[in-house]
């Protein structure tokens, strides 16, 4: 079980969140202006990255608020925590 | 009746196993290069070979044979889903299964249980009654029944309403069975080996040459070899070859885990699944009970098994049948799954001509080696992809045109 450091209560079972998804998605700003191919890459299509993935995780016992983790996929090692809307940045490691 | 069996069981010095040749070098050129050599990868080249008169092929496996997810699975194998679609692909594969040791001349081991969901509140008496209704509609054999019933397919199970999700009735499959998954896999790759196609197991695809739209050549750890058409047959790893090929997939890899017990007696005659409860459960031929639950709540390509995942499905087995407390856990494990978003496969024609697809195997993708082998084999062999496959392309996500497999759902199996 992961140990995941929620930027509100501090570092909590991982039991106690729950997994959004990945995260930096941006919804497209003029949905009519797409095509349905563009639309469904952003509805569907995922990079299902082997390595590190950047998620949106939620507090879901605990202070119910949304943030963002980068997490290793292959080692499942927690590598950043950081806000909702903060830009992804970094890469690995940090 | 399999013939080789037949001998197998009256002589007394046990015949030795057909084994598999060795693996030879690689060649410059085939036919048909398929990267995976799961159950569904040796199942494609076997129809191939046999059927289509296409020989030059390698099976191209990172690792040892079928040690992927055909390895790993559960081995239960059903069509009563909730989609025609599903429905009628589904029971294709159940027909073929039920012929294969015939096929092979080698015996997968195919026991026919039942199948039981059960239902524990009212909304789920209705989609098992919604399915029921589906599945004969397609001529499967599938009919809700209620606890007196239950009782007589399986008299070990609690069927008391003094717990917190008492048993209100279930779906009720007969054709549902299991079968040893590795013979199924063997069967495939004999039959295939036999008619001259290649096993390049820790062999992996590292890349593709593509020109002019189309694949014209494999790159892997052993060297390039041009090839005619490439079939990914790569389950968990779809996204990763896919992206090698240059193009995206709506797939996500999760792992999905699964432990057995002790052998004891035969006592459970069907295969029990309780989607509410994200447990199932069934007993093998050696005894053993095999046990899983729903897939993890997050992405990972590791194939650990984890304590909090058998704590949450023994909580819910323990209600199912209480007795088990005093049993032990022989093995645990997993496979990583490659999860669609309509918890249906994507098979068929990707943006690279000669390039074909056969993935989004999620949680369900054991029952369909047969189907999907002999579907694929024969997609490669005419260049375009059956009716029967057709509702499972993967332009069906830019035409919103989805197949949502409630029949999948959380307990995929
Ligand atoms: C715990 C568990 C229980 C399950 N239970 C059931 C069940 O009860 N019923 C059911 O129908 N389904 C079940 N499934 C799903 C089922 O196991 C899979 O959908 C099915 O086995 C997929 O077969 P495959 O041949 O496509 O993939 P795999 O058997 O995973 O084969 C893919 C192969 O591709 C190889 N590969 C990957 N990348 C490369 C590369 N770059 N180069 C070369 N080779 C590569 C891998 O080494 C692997 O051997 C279960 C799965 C799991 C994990
Ligand atoms: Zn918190």
């Amino acid at each position: 079980m992961l140990q995941i450091a929620c930027p509100h209560c501090g570092p909590r079972d991982e039991n106690e969140f729950s997994c959004g998804g990945e995260a930096h998605i941006a919804r497209p700003k003029q949905p009519d202006a797409i095509s349905d191919a563009e639309w469904a890459d952003y509805l569907f299509m995922r990079t299902n990255p082997k390595g590190a993935l950047a998620e949106r995780w939620c507090h879901t016992v605990g202070c119910r608020r949304w943030f963002n983790v980068e997490r290793d996929t292959v080692t499942h090692t927690i590598l950043r925590v950081y806000a909702m809307g903060a830009p992804r940045g970094g890469g690995g490691g940090a | 009746m399999p013939l080789g069996l037949l001998k197998y069981g009256f002589s007394k010095r046990h015949p030795a196993p057909r084994a598999l040749p060795p693996r030879p070098d690689l060649k410059d050129s085939y036919d048909v290069v398929i990267v995976g050599g799961g159950g569904h990868g040796l199942a494609a080249a076997y129809y191939l070979s046999k059927y289509h008169g296409i020989t030059n092929i390698a099976v191209i496996d990172k690792g040892y044979l079928a040690g992927g997810n055909t390895a790993r699975n559960t081995a239960i194998i059903r069509s009563n889903y909730l989609t025609p679609e599903g429905v009628r692909f589904y029971d294709e594969s159940v027909r073929l299964y039920q012929g294969l040791s015939n096929e092979f001349d080698f015996n997968i081991l195919y026991s026919e249980r039942g199948h039981l969901t059960l239902a524990h509140t009212d909304a789920s008496l209705r989609t098992m009654r919604w399915r029921a209704e589906v599945n004969q509609h397609c001529g499967v054999d599938s009919e809700l029944i209620f606890p007196d019933e239950i009782a007589k397919l399986a008299p070990s199970l609690n069927l008391s309403r003094d717990v917190r999700h008492p048993i209100l009735g279930a779906l009720h499959h007969k054709p549902g069975a299991i079968a040893r998954h590795d013979a199924v896999a063997w069967g495939y790759a004999i039959g295939a080996a036999s008619r001259g196609v290649e096993l390049h197991t820790r062999t992996e695809v590292t890349g593709f040459g593509i020109e002019g739209g189309a694949v014209t050549s494999v790159v892997t750890d052993r060297g390039t070899v041009r090839c005619g058409a490439v079939l990914q047959a790569v389950a968990g790893s779809s996204s990763r070859v896919a992206a090698l090929a240059g193009f995206k997939l709506p797939i996500r890899t999760v792992p999905l885990q699964a432990c057995v017990s002790q052998p004891l007696k035969p006592f459970l005659d069907p295969i029990v699944v309780s989607g509410s409860l994200h447990c199932y459960i069934s007993q093998s031929s050696r005894g053993e009970l095999v046990m899983g639950g729903s897939v993890d709540p997050y992405s990972l390509y590791q194939q650990r098994s984890t304590l909090d995942f058998k704590e949450g499905l023994m909580a819910n087995m323990l209600e199912l049948f209480p007795f088990l407390s005093g049993v032990k856990l022989l093995r645990q494990w997993a496979g990583i799954a490659d999860m669609t978003p309509d918890f249906s496969p994507v098979m068929g024609e990707t943006p690279i001509r000669n390039y074909w697809l056969d993935s989004g195997w999620g949680t369900w993708g054991f029952k369909a080696t047969p189907v999907c082998g002999k579907r694929m084999a024969e997609t490669i062999a005419i260049g375009k992809a059956p009716d029967i496959l057709d509702p499972f392309r993967l332009d069906r996500f830019e035409r919103f045109d989805l197949v949502g497999e409630g029949g999948a759902a959380s307990v995929g199996h």
